[in-house]
Formats: structure tokens, C-alpha cells, sequence
């Protein structure tokens, strides 16, 4: 195993029932980096994302995390290895509170100082989550239900922290904000993986990038080295042809 | 006027009964979504349990149902855990289909070995009076029913609504693939739901037992019972089946008051129709499933 690099996707296809949304996508994410996935709708990200976390299992193809074959292991058990996921769309414990949520991050945590030390990180990442702790999460605004969801996850205190369209819906100051704190958690050492359909910023706040197009990656590189215009192209140039 | 009053009051006393009959199917339908048809006979099987045991070995009551309630969680997980976990993932008739047959093999097993025959639990308590007035007459028995009831809600209520794995069920029951990204087992879950319903059907088919007594068949009536509390008070609300079951047994008691012991049942179900017309989800229904 490549000791640089955190989790692997092998020649994975998945799809539902007859219909395929993958086809042979590989991908490596290196320990310590940010990867963004880019793609537009139905391009299949979400579809990865819940085989790489053993929501949907795949159709066939491998995925590593950290040399181990985690393929169609059921998700809480992949949890407990250390990867976590801030689900498209929040998906925050409703009728439980703030606080109630970010307990539930840390369900696998057993040391209760441990599990201070995290609400307090969580806290501090996101303030206004402090300020609504004791609230219904299904009272949250739509960003502050996206930040619920990221610290929710990061309460497992994970290696790699993996989120799907968390601007989904949001103003792009709020957008921004988040992101920022998604740069803090990856400068504590968090690998992440950003799941986007918003070429530009993508690759502004990424260290490497694959573009999803149609179930296929058809670009990746080095964000800062791939221009915006020639990922437009990619993504929008074989929609044309479809 | 008095006759009112004492219909009312043990009204009341035997829908906290009822309540513990019908939270267990109540709590397994709001995390999971299924309807066990088995809950009324696994209640009476906890009743044979208590009974031998507590002829036999045990001795006594007491140590008889913690046997029992020993017993029937270790039978709720092998339920759960062999046969309804697996099928789950195919929806909610085929695990449905299983409590079905669950229920018809523990009805014929209990007919085979014990026949067709009223059993009951010995009961000290029978015949005392604890409170005796022109009013109304409350007998040891029913207030000892109503109280054990209550507690078991109550603690049912705590375990859901403060402990770690209380949370984890809610979790569960409102988002099963936001409970797993937490690091949440929600089989496993399922079969922690399982043993505590069939704990407190348990506790309720103990008291059941030295109530009114018991035969192989008498699971189906108690199953309808649990139907009628759990759809007055709302699906997955333990607070709404404490309602429902108080709401149940009064108008039970009062139809008796009015029309005459023969039709009690009768106007009882008349209510939940009632009910159900005015409010199709139940009085108090809180645990939504998604
Ligand atoms: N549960 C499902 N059943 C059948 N087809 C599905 C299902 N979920 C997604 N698909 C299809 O699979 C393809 C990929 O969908 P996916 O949700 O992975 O895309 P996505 O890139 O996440 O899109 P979005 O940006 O809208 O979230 C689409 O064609 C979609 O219609
Ligand atoms: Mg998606």
C-alpha cells in the first residue's frame, strides 16, 4: 500500500437495479488533503459516496481505507474505522436538539473527556451552534442545519471527513464561511473529500480534483493546475452530446 | 351516580394496563415501522413462563417474572436478530409475515403442551380492598396493575428520552442511514427495541395472567387490545399510549355502565373509530418515521 494515501476507489461501478451510475471510476485521496469531486446533477456523486460508506453497495470494484478492504462493510462499522460523512441534504436528527445531534457524532466515543474536548471544538468551529444547543434542530436555518451536519460528523473525531453538496441551496456568504471551516478542520489534520456541483469554488478550496460526468471521470488534477474554463468544457461538453 | 364514578375510576386503572400492553407494539412499529402481529402472543407466553415458574422452582412471583423477563428478551433478540432483521431490508409485509407466523407457532406449542384450558397466576392480592367507600371500591389488584403499568412507562419513557441508547433508538427511528453514519448498528438497535417491547408485553402479560387469566388463543384478544391503545394514542408515542389506553378502558367501562356489561368491547372499538376519523394518526403521535 501507498503509505501516502488515505482511502482508495478501485474500478467501481454501481448503479440501481438495471441502471448504471458509475462506470469504472478510480480514485486515490491522499492522507491530509482536500479532494473535490465535480459533477452536476445525477452525475453520480452522491451514488459514489454512498458505496464508498457501504450505504448502497456497489456492483463490483474496491474500496480501501487506509490499506483495508472496506468494501460492502456496513457503514456504522466504516464509521468506526474513522471516515464520516455529512449526508447531501443534512439529514440532521430533527426532533432531537443541537446537542442531542452532536452526542449522537460521538456515539462511538466511550471517554467522556474526549467527548468534551469535541463539543467544544464543535462549538468553537461553529458559534452559532452554540447559541441554538438546546433548540430543536428542526428549527435551524439551512446553513446553520449544514454546520449541525459537518460537526455532527466531526464529533467522531474522523480521519476523513467526506461532505456532499454542502453549499446545496445556501447564500454564498454562508457558503464561504462554512468552507473556511472546512479549511481549519483539514488544518488540524483531517483528510476531506468535497462533493460539489460548483466548478470554481471546488477547486479554490481543494488541493486535487475529478470531474464526474455522466457516471465517468473525465478529468483530474491538481486543482490549482486545472483551468476553470477547460473543467466547463468537460462538464458541460459531453452533457451536449447526451 | 356512584356506579359512574366507580366505572370511571376503574376505567382508568385498567387502561394504565392496557397501556403496558400496547407500548411494546407501539415502540417496535415507531423505530421500525413494523407491525408485530406476535405481541399478544409472546405476552401470553410470558404469562406460562411466570405461571410454572413460579409454581415450580421459583417459587414466587417475583423472581418467576425476572426469570421470565430473562427469557423472553433472549427470545426477542433470536426474533429479531435470525429472522426479522433479515427480511426488513424487503420492506414491512415480509417481516410482518414472520411475527404472523411467530404467533400462530407460539399459540399452537402453548395449546399442545398446556391445552385449551384457563390458566392463571396465584394472585395474594385478589380479594383485598384498598380503598372502600360508598363511592367507589378500588381493589389491590387493579391499583397494583395501574401502578406497575405507569412505572414501566415511565421507565420506558426515561430510557428512550435520556439514556445513550434511548438516543440511538431515536436516531434510528427517525433516519436509519443518519443513524449508521454515526456509528450506529440500527440492527442491532432493532434488536435492543425488541427485547425492551417484549419486556414490557412481558411485565403485562404477568399481570394479565393474574387478572383475568389466560389460555393457548388468548394473545389474539390482547393483540387487539394493543391495536386499539397504540392507534387512539398515535403510533411510537409513549405518552399517547399512556391516552390511549386510559381512554380505551374508560369507554370500555362506561359502555358497560350505560348499555350493559354484553356490549363493553363494542363501544370501546366504537370510540377508536371515533377517534380515528377525528384524528387518522392518533391522538399523540411524535415519533416520526421517515
Ligand atoms: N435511488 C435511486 N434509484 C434509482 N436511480 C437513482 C437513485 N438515486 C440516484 N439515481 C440515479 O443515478 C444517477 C446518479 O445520481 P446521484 O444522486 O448519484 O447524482 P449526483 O451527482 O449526486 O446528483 P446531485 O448533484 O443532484 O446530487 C442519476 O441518474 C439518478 O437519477
Ligand atoms: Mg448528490
Amino acid at each position: 500500500m501507498d503509505e501516502g494515501v488515505l482511502m482508495t476507489v478501485e474500478n467501481l461501478n454501481a448503479g440501481y437495479g438495471d441502471f448504471r451510475a458509475l462506470y469504472d471510476i478510480s480514485m486515490r485521496f491522499p492522507k491530509g488533503l482536500i479532494v473535490s469531486i465535480i459533477g452536476s446533477n445525477g452525475a453520480g456523486k452522491t451514488t459514489l459516496l454512498n458505496a464508498i460508506m457501504g450505504v448502497n453497495k456497489p456492483v463490483s470494484g474496491k474500496v480501501t481505507f487506509e490499506g483495508e478492504d472496506i468494501t460492502g462493510v456496513r457503514t456504522s462499522s466504516i464509521v468506526a474505522k474513522g471516515v464520516t460523512m455529512s449526508p447531501e441534504g443534512s439529514h440532521v436528527f430533527e426532533d432531537m436538539s443541537v446537542h442531542e445531534n452532536l452526542l449522537m457524532g460521538a456515539y462511538l466515543t466511550r471517554s467522556k473527556e474526549k467527548l468534551g474536548r469535541m463539543l467544544e471544538r464543535s462549538y468553537e468551529l461553529f458559534p452559532a451552534l452554540k447559541e441554538k444547543s438546546g433548540q430543536l434542530a428542526d428549527f435551524l436555518s439551512g446553513g446553520q442545519r449544514q454546520m449541525l451536519a459537518i460537526a455532527r460528523a466531526l464529533m467522531s473525531d474522523p480521519k476523513l471527513l467526506i461532505c456532499d453538496e454542502l453549499s446545496l441551496g445556501l447564500a454564498p456568504v454562508v457558503v464561504n464561511d462554512i468552507y473556511n471551516r472546512i479549511l481549519d478542520v483539514n488544518g488540524d489534520g483531517v483528510t476531506v473529500i468535497l462533493v460539489e456541483q460548483e466548478v470554481q469554488r471546488s477547486l479554490s478550496f481543494s488541493d486535487y480534483s475529478y470531474v464526474l460526468v455522466k457516471g465517468r471521470v473525465v478529468m483530474e488534477g491538481v486543482a490549482n493546475e486545472l483551468s476553470e474554463k477547460e473543467v466547463k468544457d468537460a462538464y458541460f461538453g459531453i452533457n451536449k452530446y447526451a | 351516580m356512584e356506579l359512574f364514578v366507580q366505572s370511571v375510576i376503574s376505567g382508568v386503572l385498567l387502561g394504565g394496563l392496557y397501556a403496558a400492553i400496547g407500548v411494546g407494539l407501539s415502540l417496535v412499529f415507531g423505530i421500525m415501522g413494523l407491525t408485530n402481529i406476535a405481541h399478544g402472543s409472546l405476552m401470553i407466553l410470558a404469562s406460562f413462563f411466570v405461571m410454572i415458574l413460579s409454581q415450580g422452582i421459583m417459587g414466587s412471583v417475583i423472581p418467576a417474572l425476572l426469570a421470565t423477563l430473562v427469557i423472553m428478551a433472549i427470545i426477542g433478540a433470536v426474533m429479531q436478530g435470525a429472522l426479522i432483521n433479515r427480511v426488513l431490508d424487503k420492506g414491512a409485509e415480509p417481516a410482518l409475515l414472520v411475527t404472523f407466523g411467530f404467533a400462530i407457532i407460539i399459540q399452537n406449542v402453548l395449546q399442545l403442551i398446556f391445552g385449551a384450558d384457563y390458566k392463571s397466576i396465584k394472585n395474594p392480592l385478589a380479594s383485598v380492598n384498598v380503598i372502600d367507600t360508598k363511592w367507589a371500591i378500588v381493589s389491590g389488584e387493579y391499583l397494583v396493575n395501574f401502578l406497575v403499568s405507569v412505572a414501566v412507562l415511565l421507565a420506558l419513557h426515561f430510557l428512550i428520552r435520556r439514556t445513550k441508547l434511548g438516543r440511538s433508538i431515536r436516531a434510528a427511528a427517525s433516519n436509519v442511514i443518519a443513524a449508521e453514519l454515526m456509528g450506529v448498528n440500527t440492527k442491532r438497535t432493532y434488536i435492543y427495541a425488541m427485547c425492551i417491547a417484549l419486556i414490557t408485553g412481558s411485565v403485562g402479560g404477568m399481570l394479565v395472567g393474574r387478572t383475568f387469566g389466560f389460555y393457548s388463543y388468548s394473545g389474539m384478544s390482547y393483540l387487539i387490545i394493543a391495536f386499539g391503545v397504540v392507534v387512539i394514542g398515535g403510533m411510537g408515542s409513549i405518552l399517547g399510549t399512556l391516552l390511549g389506553g386510559v381512554i380505551l378502558g374508560v369507554s370500555q367501562l362506561l359502555g358497560a355502565y350505560f348499555f350493559g356489561p354484553g356490549v363493553q368491547v363494542l363501544v370501546g372499538y366504537l370510540t377508536l373509530l371515533v377517534i380515528l376519523t377525528l384524528r387518522p394518526r392518533g391522538l399523540l403521535s411524535n415519533m416520526t418515521r421517515k
